[in-house]
């Protein structure tokens, strides 16, 4: 007997899904079976399809897909839109189905006892033909629909179950579930396959759709906990946004990098550090969009390679306001250091913004980016699911080691706290506030470094002014206080002394 | 040629099969007297053909001809539901099972 072997960990077979790799550790027991259970529309049929794909396309392994619902016609039309050629791996002797849908004219008399022994002679003809190593059956509630004795069913498919295990494949059934948060699964399936479980959800929380996918066990083996948002892009399949399960771990950068603005530097004590996260806080027109320019239109002046994502202005409006101030982003676009994506918040779900900037940063390999604003993602999606996608997108951007700058729009004029600052300002580095500060009639803005990792910083509140070369930091605001708080107020010379004197508290102590 | 063409999808040797076939055996005896062609095919001899016939249940009785096709699954115990099945009797969902 050998003991190594006992203690080692179970071979796992990669599923064609990336991020379910990832969060079960490697993929799918090798030799097992896996239960994928879902309500209607959960994406049980796509994860069944793509199991048998991924391993057609990246393993060269043969699938036998065993459809109980939906006829082989329908699934090779619906996955053609996902970019699965089934007809071609079917000829290439790479795919086969098993067909146990239901077709008018074959519902049967029961009469007497029966078994499936023909739906299981069925499969192992199948799998022993091809030679297939993976095998999806889609789905087992399907069956039951189409028998009146679900004892028998349950006892056979059971019998199927085993009869896989012995043939060596690694299969994936899928089966129904009636509510999102209950039972497993219907029918009592679990009994018979339950080593292995994958729930997947398709929960409408607050007027928005929120799929999920979650491994619940994989019996003898490790694997994340959670759910795990994803979505069905065209030509993909099933893309799970990987959000937390991105490794944490990178070493901090010491190099300084500028802002984009001599003066923010300088209150910064010598600019960022590289693998900074920077929020930059403000209403609107407080200059967030500006220091966003300088961010990404002096470091592509350089040579550096920048992304700028716009969730607010359009492509004419951020190049047109960049003249204003003197930057010309056309020109760094042309030259290939800056890449602008402008979109709207609302053209598609955070899952899908989250993956068009990853796949964005992995193309054109940025060494900064920016997105303006963040909070304009705030209304696409639920809070939970907004946090998770800060979290994801923060922790992807350190992960590249690349500069990152968020904006944040303040819901009132004066100040306040939106979505996006209570969950980006523990994971932010740097935060820059911007804040309006009424003096004597008259609006003035002022900028304040509030947080700086790793070093010292001004502590001042500046004032900053804005002409036809960009932003301009100037002295800090004097006889005003309760600006960060948003209600500025005006206090003599006399009660500044006071409050700055050594014995201010001594004097306080002997008033009676 | 024969007016009825019967096929039997049965599992080997298991008693259900066994039985299945012997009470259509008797059956067609008694009802068909010889007008008929029984074609006994064993799913785990010729899976390829329980394929084509899209079957899953064994044992499972097709009636292929005379048209409109119809399908039994079990060991054909009940001499009455077998002739439904064939069409030897009115159709009628009511009358499963319940004796003339």
């Amino acid at each position: 007997m050998n003991r190594d072997k006992e203690t080692c960990e179970l071979e796992k077979l990669p599923t064609g899904i990336k991020g379910l790799d990832l969060t079960s550790y490697g993929g799918l027991p090798k030799g097992r079976t896996t239960l994928v259970s879902g309500t209607v529309g959960s994406g049980k049929t796509i994860l069944a399809v793509q199991f048998l794909a991924g391993g057609i396309k990246d393993a060269g392994e043969r699938g036998v897909f065993v459809t109980c619902e939906e006829t082989p016609t329908d699934i090779r039309t619906n996955m053609l839109s996902l970019g699965w050629d089934i007809q071609q791996w079917e000829d290439e002797g790479k795919w086969a189905f098993v067909d146990a849908s239901r077709y008018p004219g074959t519902e049967a008399i029961e009469n007497g006892p029966y078994d499936l022994g023909a739906f299981l002679a069925r499969i192992e003809h199948a799998v022993a033909k091809l030679g297939a190593t993976r095998v999806s059956v889609d789905s087992l509630g399907a069956i039951f629909s189409q028998f009146s004795d679900a004892g028998t069913v349950r006892r056979e498919l059971f019998r199927i179950a085993v009869a896989l295990k012995r043939l060596g494949v690694t299969a994936v059934m899928t089966t129904e579930r009636t509510e999102e948060y209950g039972d497993i699964a219907r029918h009592g399936v679990e009994e018979f396959v339950a080593d292995n479980v994958v729930l997947m959800r398709n929960v409408l929380d607050q007027e928005k759709r929120r799929r999920t996918i979650e491994v619940l066990k994989l019996r003898g083996t490790g694997h994340q906990s959670g759910e795990w948002p994803f979505t069905v892009l065209p030509a993909k399949g099933i893309v799970i946004v990987p959000l937390s399960a991105i490794e944490a771990t990178r070493k901090s950068s010491t190099v300084r990098v500028t802002s984009g603005n001599a003066e923010l530097d300088a209150m910064c004590s010598g600019g960022f550090f590289r693998d900074f996260i920077i929020l930059v806080s403000g209403a609107t027109g407080t200059g967030k969009t500006l220091i966003v320019t300088h961010f990404v239109g002096t470091a592509a002046a350089t040579g550096e390679r920048c992304l700028l994502y716009a969730f607010e202005e359009n492509h004419e409006q951020l190049l047109r306001n960049a003249n204003g101030w003197g930057v010309d982003l056309e020109k760094l676009e042309k030259a290939g250091n800056l890449r602008i994506v402008c979109a709207y918040p609302e053209s598609a779900g955070l899952e899908r913004h989250f993956l068009s900037i990853r796949d964005a940063v992995e193309e054109f390999k940025p060494t900064r980016i920016a997105v303006d604003s963040l909070s304009a993602l705030e209304h696409v999606a639920t809070d939970k699911s907004f946090r998770e996608f800060i979290v994801g997108l923060t922790l992807f951007i350190k992960h590249h080691g690349i500069t990152g700058m968020f904006t944040s729009t303040t819901p009132m004029l004066m100040g306040g706290m939106s979505a996006t600052e209570a969950h980006v300002s523990t994971i932010a580095d740097s935060i820059i506030l911007l804040r309006y500060a009424e003096m004597f009639g008259e609006v003035r803005r002022g900028l304040a470094v509030l947080k700086m990792r790793g070093s010292t910083h001004d502590k001042n509140i500046r004032e900053i002014q804005v002409d036809g070369m960009g932003m301009h930091i100037g002295r800090p605001f004097q006889g005003i206080t309760g600006i960060l708080s948003g209600r500025p107020r005006h206090i003599s010379r006399d009660q500044i002394d006071r409050a700055s004197s050594p014995s201010t508290q001594e004097e306080l102590a002997r008033t009676p | 040629m024969s007016r009825y063409v019967l096929k039997l999808y049965v599992t080997g040797q298991t008693p259900k099969s066994q039985a299945a076939i012997v009470n259509l055996r008797r059956i067609c005896q008694e009802q068909l007297a010889g007008e008929h062609e029984l074609i006994i095919i064993d799913v785990l001899e010729q899976p390829q053909l329980a394929e084509d016939d899209k079957i899953l249940a064994t044992p499972t009785l097709v009636k292929q001809l005379p048209l409109p096709s119809r399908r039994t699954i079990g060991d054909l115990s009940d001499k009455e539901k077998v002739l439904l099945g064939l069409d030897l009797r009115a159709w009628d969902p009511q009358s499963m099972g319940v004796e003339r």
